[in-house]
């Protein structure tokens, strides 16, 4: 697209555009082109700091990381973006995650909230999408989530890795009286033509402050560390039990404490056993927290046992909702009033008696290994956060606002995250701690959340109502209308998040539906939100995880009545619309050796965060029930910056989806959350974990994200291959309550 | 006051009998390597050795612990990994790396049993260890890399005797 193509396009969908959540448009208006072109200050001070991304010490470079590592390996490939540049030996790289702060603001966070199909408006995206960067900049929205992290690392670490490279030349210049054209860097090393060389470390204090201006960045084909599968930065931690956690935290004269809170949205405390609770050994305190109590104590299972004791009793709502009554909301939302969005509408309507596929998915939670918890010391009027946490400059600002302090009086440090999943988002578990610490000043505290605490109150994935028709034009074209009801995370979490109120059709109810390069001559996609009081969040791959498994559903059942085979079908419509999207779908099949004997396969696809993904899912039927054999998982993530950490989020994602589509399932009995440990949500086991294959493609265009694009697809595929097995047509979720899994 | 060995050393534990062992580990001696998942050993992220074979800590009181303790602490260390452990970063498996403490003992205590596991072996036996991040197919690979290497090697090469020191 050129210029001015892009600009009329950007006219024509403006409006829209700016109607999405008043988050964006709310940013224009309040902070203006001052704040957009204002350079935030450096957070980091001393000797050798190079700029806000890189400190080179005596002991070598520290990359600051400012992204929360949760597995997905962020902390080795940005990494990597800084080391590639700056020409330093991989292994003397060191990685901190730094302090909170608005310099590590996620440029790109918002971007996935322009209502357009990510896939084929990249440059419009792109020429909008400075606009969406005026907010998370202007809030400090220092925030690792949407997949972003290398998308919006990509240039300004490589060119933090540049600039220090430059300087430390410069630096090694005046010393050495040489042109800096004549100087070479190697292994963290500036090096002369004579051979002397001059270690970083050196070189560093007189480097650091100095401004190199823009440099140029290196090829991909001069790269030597990115494209490769380097060893991650915490592995060796990992496996040794070295790495330090949220939970792992452990400070001079610290108590522990846990907590519950009413299991009913709206509920109350009604009595509680303090005595008894106290009489446990070891138990120090019972204190009011988050509407419910959290027993202090000297270590975690006196604060366990002192919780039991004390034996909470709640009131609650007397109209609390069932499993039953969220779904009936949804209906009602779908049925009555206007739709929320209706970002796509092409083609004709379908005949009167089409008959009506009715999809319906459960809310889920997130369940990370670690539960929820953080630490905190509240001194002198200052606060102290310890917290695995995915949004460190809203969580600080929040907690301050608890104990109302200043945000400039709250320090918060972030250490591993056992799992995020979305969850780490919120920051429920970072004021909790705040307040609990508000209390009990001048002793550091831990919260944690008991597994059973954790899933029954988490911000789930919403539970998702779609009403499908599918059916052939006159001239054979396939037409494909969609109805999804969905409670609106953009409006709840977005506003935990930023404090701003969201208005305008809300994206993250039809990600994943309307914008896939399908190039259907019929479809329509209407997005219907509805208020329903059960707390939801982001869940990994967001709307995606739930959309994508009605249409990769519904354009199956689609294939099977016009008679057209489920792979073929999809190509034909993705060929003319995306050829690289159509590639990396033919290959799944082709590795999986679609159509070419008796097995029974189903194929899905999905674009999200700027990456394709395809997959095929191969199930057999044994003797013990349904058995997943294999699976092929093909990608494009535009660049493949390291293929080691692409294919375990691609392996890691398609086993998540695959979790939530066999047995993941949140119910509620008069409003409160049914599931409460691992044996009522459980994910998948080794046992039942296929052999995965994955092949990754990269187009050659700039980086997408890798940690959620392997969920959505796998839902459908699996349900498609389950059809292709026995005939039967999984319209709902969990799969185990309709076929049985070995 | 109880005695506890643990990793070769001698703890004397003054804590209730029926408090598990895994707050002991964590709580009171700061061996924050084993984890807490569940808390009714659904998940096998706080799984140790006692004697040589992997126990649930969550689930194991204090009073019950009936031999030497080792944890991930004591399996082995950087310079001295134990065969496992350097099989699992050859194989880059961990993710969010919660899980897997758990993992690599349970996968110890499979090893002392069978030395050669089959898929379906080690399946049966790493059944009980959730994984969130899907690490699985990480996991089935390394194992059976340590049992290649320690068959071709013999015990000594991973300071392998996890678990009975």
């Amino acid at each position: 697209m050129n210029g001015r193509k892009i600009w009329r396009r950007a006219r024509r969908m403006g409006r829209r555009a700016f109607l999405v959540g008043s988050v964006l448009t709310g940013a224009g208006v309040a902070f203006g082109v001052h704040t957009a072109a204002r350079r935030l200050p450096n957070p980091l001070r001393g000797d050798g700091v190079m700029n806000p991304w890189l400190v080179i010490g005596p002991d070598g470079p520290v990359v600051v990381v400012p992204r929360a590592e949760m597995g997905q390996g962020v902390t080795t490939t940005l990494a990597a973006l800084v080391a590639e540049e700056l020409d330093a030996d991989w292994d003397a790289i060191r990685v901190i995650h730094g302090p909170p702060a608005a310099a590590y603001f996620n440029r790109v966070i918002l971007r996935p909230a322009l209502p357009f199909a990510e896939y084929r408006t990249s440059a419009l995206v792109e020429a909008l999408g400075t606009a969406t960067e005026v907010l998370p900049k202007a809030m400090g929205m220092q925030i690792t989530g949407g997949s972003t992290s290398t998308v919006d690392g990509f240039t300004p670490m490589r060119a933090a890795g540049a600039t220090a490279r430059e300087a430390l030349k410069a630096a090694a210049a005046e010393r050495l009286s040489l042109p800096v054209a004549d100087l070479k860097t190697v292994s963290g090393h500036v090096v002369a033509p004579d051979g002397r060389r001059l270690a970083y470390a050196d070189l560093a204090p007189d480097a650091a402050g100095r401004d190199m201006g823009r440099i140029a960045l290196r090829p991909a084909a001069d790269w030597r560390l990115l494209g490769r599968a380097l060893p991650r930065k915490d592995m060796a931690a990992k496996v040794t039990g070295a790495a330090v956690y949220g939970l792992d935290i452990r400070l001079e004269g610290m108590r522990f404490a846990t907590l519950a809170r009413p299991p009913v949205c709206g509920g109350t405390l009604a009595r509680h056993d303090a005595k008894a609770a106290q009489a446990v050994p070891g138990v120090e305190r019972v204190l009011p927290l988050g509407g419910g109590i959290a027993v202090v104590a000297r270590n975690s299972w006196a604060a366990l046992k002192g919780l039991e004791a004390a034996a909470p009793e709640w009131e609650t709502p007397a109209d609390a909702p069932d499993t039953d009554a969220i779904h009936e909301g949804l209906a009602r939302a779908i049925s009555g009033g206007l739709a929320n969005s209706r970002l796509v509408s092409r083609g004709g309507e379908p005949p009167a008696d089409t008959p009506v596929l009715e999809y319906r998915l459960p809310p889920l939670a997130h369940a990370t290994m670690e539960p929820m918890n953080a630490t905190a010391l509240f001194q002198g009027g200052r606060l102290h956060l310890w917290a695995g946490c995915q949004t460190p400059e809203i969580a600080r600002h929040a907690a301050a606002r608890v104990l109302g302090i200043a945000p400039d009086l709250v320090a918060l440090e972030v250490p591993f995250l056992g799992g995020g999943f979305g969850r780490r988002l919120e920051t429920d578990f970072v004021t909790l701690a705040a307040e609990l610490a508000g209390q009990m000043p001048g002793v550091p505290v831990q919260l944690f959340f008991s597994r059973e605490e954790d899933m029954t109150h988490d911000f789930y994935r919403p539970p998702l109502l779609a009403r499908a028709r599918i059916w052939t034009d006159a001239q054979g074209g396939p037409g494909l209308h969609l109805d999804l009801a969905t409670q609106s995370v953009t409006r709840s979490a977005g506003r935990r998040m930023t404090g701003l109120p969201s208005t305008g059709p809300d994206k993250i109810g039809v990600e994943g539906a309307f914008d896939q390069p399908y190039a259907l001559p019929n479809l329509r996609v209407r997005g219907h939100l509805a208020d329903l009081p059960l707390p939801v969040g982001f869940w990994r791959s967001v709307g995606h995880s739930a959309n994508s498994f009605v249409l990769e559903s519904a354009l199956d059942e689609l294939a099977h009545l016009s008679g057209r085979d489920p792979f073929e079908m999809r190509h034909a419509l993705i060929a003319p619309e995306d050829p690289s999207a159509a590639r990396v779908l033919a290959r799944a099949a082709q590795n999986a050796g679609w159509g070419q004997d008796g097995r029974a396969l189903g194929i899905a696809f999905c674009h999200s965060y700027g990456t394709t993904v395809a997959e095929v899912i191969e199930v057999t039927q044994t003797e013990h029930g349904i058995r997943i054999p294999r699976a092929w998982v093909v990608c494009d993530p535009g660049q493949a910056l390291d293929p080691g950490i692409i294919a375990a989020q691609m392996e890691g994602g398609l086993i998540f989806g695959l979790s939530a589509a066999i047995r993941g399932q949140i119910t509620l009995t008069a409003g409160a959350v049914d599931q409460l440990n691992f044996p009522d949500f459980d994910g998948l086991r080794i046992n039942e974990c296929p052999q995965i294959f994955v092949d990754i493609q990269p187009s050659g265009r700039d980086p997408g994200g890798v940690g959620e694009p392997a969920v959505p697809p796998a839902a459908p595929a699996l349900a498609n291959a389950l059809f292709a097995l026995t005939g039967r047509r999984a319209r709902s979720l969990p799969l185990q309550d309709m076929f049985d899994f070995a | 006051m109880a005695e506890l060995r643990v990793n070769g050393t001698l703890h004397r534990i003054d804590a209730p009998g029926d408090m598990p062992l895994l707050w002991v580990l964590r709580d009171l001696l700061g061996l924050i390597g084993t984890k807490y998942g569940c808390g009714v050993a659904a998940c096998g992220a706080c799984t140790v050795l006692v004697g040589g074979v992997a126990v649930r800590s969550c689930q194991t009181p204090l009073e019950a612990v009936d031999g030497p303790v080792t944890t991930i602490e004591g399996l082995g260390q950087p310079g001295a990994l134990h065969i496992l452990q350097q099989e699992w970063i050859a194989h880059q498996v961990a993710q969010c790396g919660w899980c897997q403490s758990g993992q690599i003992l349970q996968a110890a205590s499979l090893l002392r049993q069978i030395p050669r596991p089959s898929d379906a072996e080690i399946d049966a036996a790493m059944a009980g260890n959730l994984c969130r991040c899907g690490t699985y197919p990480r996991i089935r690979a390394a194992i059976h890399a340590a049992a290649a290497r320690l068959a071709a090697e013999g015990p000594a090469a991973g300071n392998a005797d996890g678990g009975a020191p």
